[in-house]
């Protein structure tokens, strides 16, 4: 009889160099003086991949636009790359629910986008064979002249993914990036993500409503409570990298999704 | 499309053998189906006509409009008056046009991207367009005199509203997550509204373009009524006024190719500009 592995908290995890840090973190919105995050601290490692999950209105989408810089946050300090977070910035990347492609704009000319944005044409233009070298990362290599009207919805998203790296940001934002896929391409861009992510050492910090997306995808899971919005929980999942679809069937999966479930239930029956 | 095909069971052997049959309308092609509506209408109309029942100065027969269609046709390829009346024509709805399509985007800019045109001038637009637009006529005239200008403002009058309206509503189109990607790439308003909200909005524009390719037509010919002038508009009036219904006819058949060029104009330029909008996601019904 093997004794049951306990279920870490992340405080007795060994230090590691911070790339993202938030201190004492709060916001109030002025309209309706709606407090929706309360005292949040939360530090996110070098090659960490973070989720945070908790019932709709916890104030996930408040802290992920905050982490952004698309949000200032009323109290609090926001930190990464040990620069203050005061807007948008392009060490940051962000993948959205949609792919949301410019349809006007080749898959390849959407990759740079964030360059052409920045630093206007010409440095976009410069950009393109890196662009080339992203969509062969994510398979997609024969599509970088396609328009997005012509790609799957996971094509769509890998491209998205490319979008994201191409500036090459220290930390990077998903807002439930698969959510609007099937589920069975929602589990292979799940892998494909990891893939990517240990590939390039990325630090990612993912928002999902899904407990078996959060387990089989991170190394911390963040359960948060609503009203006021708070981390009331950091849950280390020591399931092995790389990570495969099969370990959805181990005990230790269940064991955990069992136990974030826990933590959700309780805070909803509160 | 409707599926008018019916499904009908065969009890055979032992299965049930579904035989489905196509509905007559699903075989036929569209061009025979507008050839048999157009025969169909023109007959019943020539009918009407020779027994009698209708007036022949409240409805010409078919063989009447179409000498009269001969007539005014000879006149206007021989480069006769009619030819003339319709370049008038043609000017004052291409000037009416340019007009609206500069005001209209510009105020749709205003109203669509600025809380001052949203607050402050959305409301008087709001007001304006619930006018009938024709009751300025007189004004224009008045202001302006008898010649093409007057014409060309009730025109470019008509046809802004949808213009400014469909430009308004095109700003709004981007996704919240299509404006939070432009945020995060820190893009200023500028670039966000260039780059981003114009594109967007371009099915929109140009669905309110094809409106105001009505409009435009409407006003310039009522501004030839009310004002006189040389246009095609003052042909049919006085056509009109003499009771040569044929004449009549003749004119408004040869004025809606007019119509028709502009708004084939308008479907051409945005299968060009908006090439990625296969589906035609608004704007495909108008």
């Amino acid at each position: 009889m093997v004794e049951p592995q306990p279920i870490r908290s992340a405080t007795i995890t060994p230090p590691k160099r911070p790339v993202y840090e938030i201190e004492r973190l709060s916001k109030t919105y002025a309209r309706n003086r709606l407090v929706a995050l309360d005292n949040v601290n939360l530090t996110i490692n070098k090659g960490e991949f973070v989720s945070v999950i908790g019932s709709s209105g916890c104030g996930k989408s408040t802290l992920l636009k905050i982490m952004a810089g698309l949000m200032p946050p009323t109290t609090g300090r926001v930190v990464l790359e040990g620069r203050p977070v005061v807007g948008p910035r392009p060490d940051i990347g962000m993948m959205f629910q949609q792919a949301t492609l410019l349809p006007w704009k080749t898959a390849v000319e959407n990759i740079v986008l964030p360059i052409e944005i920045r630093e206007g044409r010409g440095a976009a233009k410069q950009a393109h064979d890196k662009a080339m070298d992203l969509l062969e990362l994510v398979g997609l290599k024969d599509f970088a002249n396609v328009y997005p009207g012509e790609l799957s919805g996971g094509m769509a998203q890998r491209v998205s993914i490319c979008r994201m790296l191409v500036s090459d940001p220290a930390m990077l934002l998903l807002d439930e990036p698969f959510s609007a896929l099937d589920e069975l391409t929602r589990d292979f861009m799940n892998m494909e993500l990891q893939r990517i992510c240990l590939e390039r050492g990325a630090t990612a910090f993912l928002v999902t409503h899904s407990l078996a997306e959060a387990v089989i995808m991170s190394d911390r899971i963040l359960v948060m409570k609503a009203r006021p919005g708070q981390i009331s929980e950091d849950v280390v999942v020591d399931l092995p990298r790389p990570r495969t679809l099969e370990m959805i069937n181990t005990e230790r999966f269940g064991e955990l999704v069992g136990h974030i479930r826990d933590l959700l239930g309780k805070d909803a029956h509160e | 499309m409707t599926d008018n095909s019916q499904a009908v069971a065969m009890e055979g052997g032992g299965d049930t053998v579904w035989v489905e049959h196509e509905a007559f309308i699903d075989r036929i092609p569209r061009s025979v189906a507008m050839i048999f509506l157009f025969v169909a209408v023109v007959g019943l109309w020539d009918i009407v006509t020779r027994l009698g029942w209708v007036s022949a100065i409240i409805l010409p027969t078919p063989a009447e409009t179409l000498d009269d269609l001969v007539f005014v046709g000879a006149n206007l390829i021989s480069g006769g008056y009619m030819l003339e009346a319709l370049w008038t024509t043609t000017l004052t709805v291409f000037y009416g046009f340019v007009i609206a399509l500069a005001i209209g985007f510009s105020l749709g800019v205003l109203v669509g991207e600025t809380k001052f045109g949203e607050r402050a001038v959305l409301p008087y637009l709001v007001a304006i367009d619930t006018m009938p637009k024709v009751a300025f006529a007189p004004l224009f005239i008045a202001w302006l005199g008898f010649d093409i200008s007057s014409k060309v403002a009730l025109a470019a009058f008509i046809a802004t509203f949808p213009i400014v309206v469909a430009t308004a509503a095109g700003l709004q189109a981007a996704s919240e997550n299509e404006r939070m990607l432009f945020k995060s790439m820190g893009a200023s308003r500028m670039q966000t509204l260039i780059r981003l909200k114009l594109l967007t909005g371009l099915p929109y524009i140009f669905t309110g373009l094809k409106i105001a390719s009505v409009g435009v037509m409407a006003g310039a010919i009522t501004g030839e009524f009310l004002g006189g002038g040389r246009g095609f508009g003052a042909l049919i009036r006085q056509s009109a006024s003499q009771l040569d219904t044929p004449r009549v006819f003749a004119l408004i058949l040869y004025l809606s190719l007019l119509g028709l060029a502009l708004y084939f104009t308008v479907v051409w330029a945005e299968r060009r500009f908006v090439f990625w909008n296969k589906s035609g996601r608004p704007g495909g019904v108008m």
